[in-house]
């Protein structure tokens, strides 16, 4: 008897779903519809969107490689803005973490290096390659230092993440020898990021490539820029041709990082 | 050797886990600290290496008073200082050799100890060591591929790399079976006897402290209550000291 006795109640449900979930999707829906009508999103848009991917898709069929000197050249030139720019990111992001790093570092220095840190990960890498070739003016080397920042907001973090996870027992036996700071790092602290640090830069360098094809657009130097050019040209076949080669260009990349980090795992 | 004056420790202030500790240490033989957990053991022991801070009283070491050093000095006295940890405290990314090679960072320049190249004198000596401890054929296996024994013996050679003054083990068996605690014990205590080194030692295990010890520390409630050799310590004592006595039938 007493197992029925709930039921006088109404029933018992395993699940709760609460008003306020159901308001949160009720709400979700009629922003959904209101931003869509907002934007003129419409049956009648869609098609006749539809009809003008068609002629494009045409008109880029099939590639055209006729002009792959300029082709080649444009890659080459993003492939070494994203190597030079991962470079520098990991060179620079080394004792930047170190120093960011609260388990080793007072919160007097740690502030401001994390600061910075999250300076040059607040902007996306094209926004600072508009500063950059502002400043530095048009080519590679405004690509560079736009992705060497964009390299340092994020290797620079995760560097410093993975530093703070460090097993402090480990530093504790180094100090303990009478080692220096320096030596702590070097013996204790070091082993034990290595690894990490090493699927993290191939990672950034990949990442880096994929955006050394795009700083271009706004004159930032390396194939980007012979996209865009081929974009306002309406040469769509040749356009076709730079996408091919990039997809190619990405997929290198990340055939080597796998081969990275399988030589160096353990 | 070592001489600990009115030492104390308070990690919150006005809540001492170290109340004027006053004892000297000979320069040979084992001294065993025993007493219930959380009792300042362990803080007693990383005062003496400036793992801890202390808040007040001395520690004379070699006719010094170590309690406030910084910086060089302190690593100075650091080195003279080998320290055996109950985790091991291993670098586990490191090979056995580079382990055992930590403890002679502190004459190593950082310039050097990034590119591996240390005294070939410490080398030999490191391969002497492995030897010793039983585990020459390891010298170049990474320390996590290690058992829990074999792991404590790479400590405790790491610590006696640095041709210690005087050795601390923090718990070095409490977390190793039976068997192999008295192994480590044997193989420490020997290694010390043989290369003229004081040790100290924080033990739980009574028996094991008995056993090796030529000197045992009671202490409770952060202070000192026995202060003898191991054979006069007897139920009284061991009741005054870890309190109670139903665990004693």
């Amino acid at each position: 008897m007493s197992a029925f006795a709930l039921s006088a109640f109404g029933e018992r449900r395993p699940f709760r779903a609460s008003w306020q979930v159901r308001l949160a999707w009720l709400a979700l829906f009629v922003y959904l519809v209101y931003a869509a009508s907002t934007l003129e999103l419409s049956w009648p848009r869609f098609v006749q969107g539809l009809g003008n991917g068609a002629h494009f898709i045409g008109r880029m069929l099939p590639p055209n490689f006729e002009r792959w000197e300029l082709l080649l050249q444009g890659l080459a030139e993003s492939l070494e803005m994203a190597v030079i720019a991962s470079f520098l990111g990991v060179v620079l992001s080394l004792p930047l973490s170190v120093l960011a790093a609260r388990n080793l570092m007072p919160a007097i220095v740690t502030w401001p290096v994390r600061f910075l840190i999250m300076l040059c990960r607040s902007f996306h890498p094209v926004i600072v390659a508009i500063i950059f070739v502002k400043a530095v003016g048009f080519g590679a080397l405004a690509g560079i230092g736009a992705l060497t920042i964009a390299s340092v907001g994020f290797l620079g973090k995760l560097f410093t993440e993975a530093i703070e996870e460090i097993s402090l027992k480990q530093i504790e036996a180094v100090r303990a020898t009478g080692a220096s700071f320096m030596n702590t790092i070097v013996f204790g602290v070091v082993p034990q990021v290595m690894f990490r640090f090493i699927g993290f830069s191939a990672y950034e360098t990949d990442a880096n490539l994929r955006n050394s094809t795009m700083v271009g657009i706004v004159g930032a130097g390396g194939i980007g820029g012979t996209l865009f050019a081929a974009f306002q040209r309406f040469d769509y076949d040749f356009v076709f041709a730079i996408l091919i080669a990039i997809i190619v260009l990405i997929m290198i990349g990340e055939v080597l990082q796998i081969q990275v980090k399988r030589v160096f795992k353990q | 050797m070592l001489s600990i004056r009115n030492l104390s420790k308070s990690y919150v202030l006005g809540k001492p886990v170290l109340r004027n500790i006053t004892v000297d240490i000979a320069p040979r033989g084992v001294t065993a600290i025993i007493g219930p957990s959380g009792t300042g053991k362990s803080t007693l022991i990383r005062c003496i290496n400036r793992l801890v801070e202390p808040t007040e009283g001395e520690i004379v070491f070699e006719g010094r008073d170590i309690a406030h050093l910084h910086g060089q000095d302190l690593r100075d006295v650091r080195r003279k200082l080998g320290m055996v940890f109950q985790e091991y405290n291993l670098v586990e990314r490191l090979t056995v050799m580079e382990n055992l090679l930590t403890g002679r960072l502190g004459y190593t320049s950082a310039w050097n100890s990034f590119r591996r190249k240390f005294e070939q004198a410490d080398i030999d000596h490191a391969f002497e060591l492995l030897d010793h401890v039983g585990l020459a054929a390891f010298a170049n296996t990474r320390a996590d591929a290690l058992s829990g024994g074999q792991r404590q013996r790479v400590g405790i050679a790491r610590a006696l790399m640095q041709k210690p003054a005087l050795l601390l083990a923090d718990e070095p068996t409490s977390s190793l079976d039976p068997k192999t605690s008295v192994e480590i014990m044997q193989l420490m205590c020997g290694l010390a006897e043989e290369n003229e080194i004081p040790v100290m030692i924080n033990m739980h295990d009574v028996e094991l402290a008995k056993r090796f010890a030529s000197r045992i520390l009671g202490m409770s409630g952060g202070t000192i209550v026995y202060d003898g050799p191991p054979d006069l310590l007897a139920d009284d004592k061991l009741k005054m000291i870890y309190g109670g006595e139903d665990w004693l039938a």
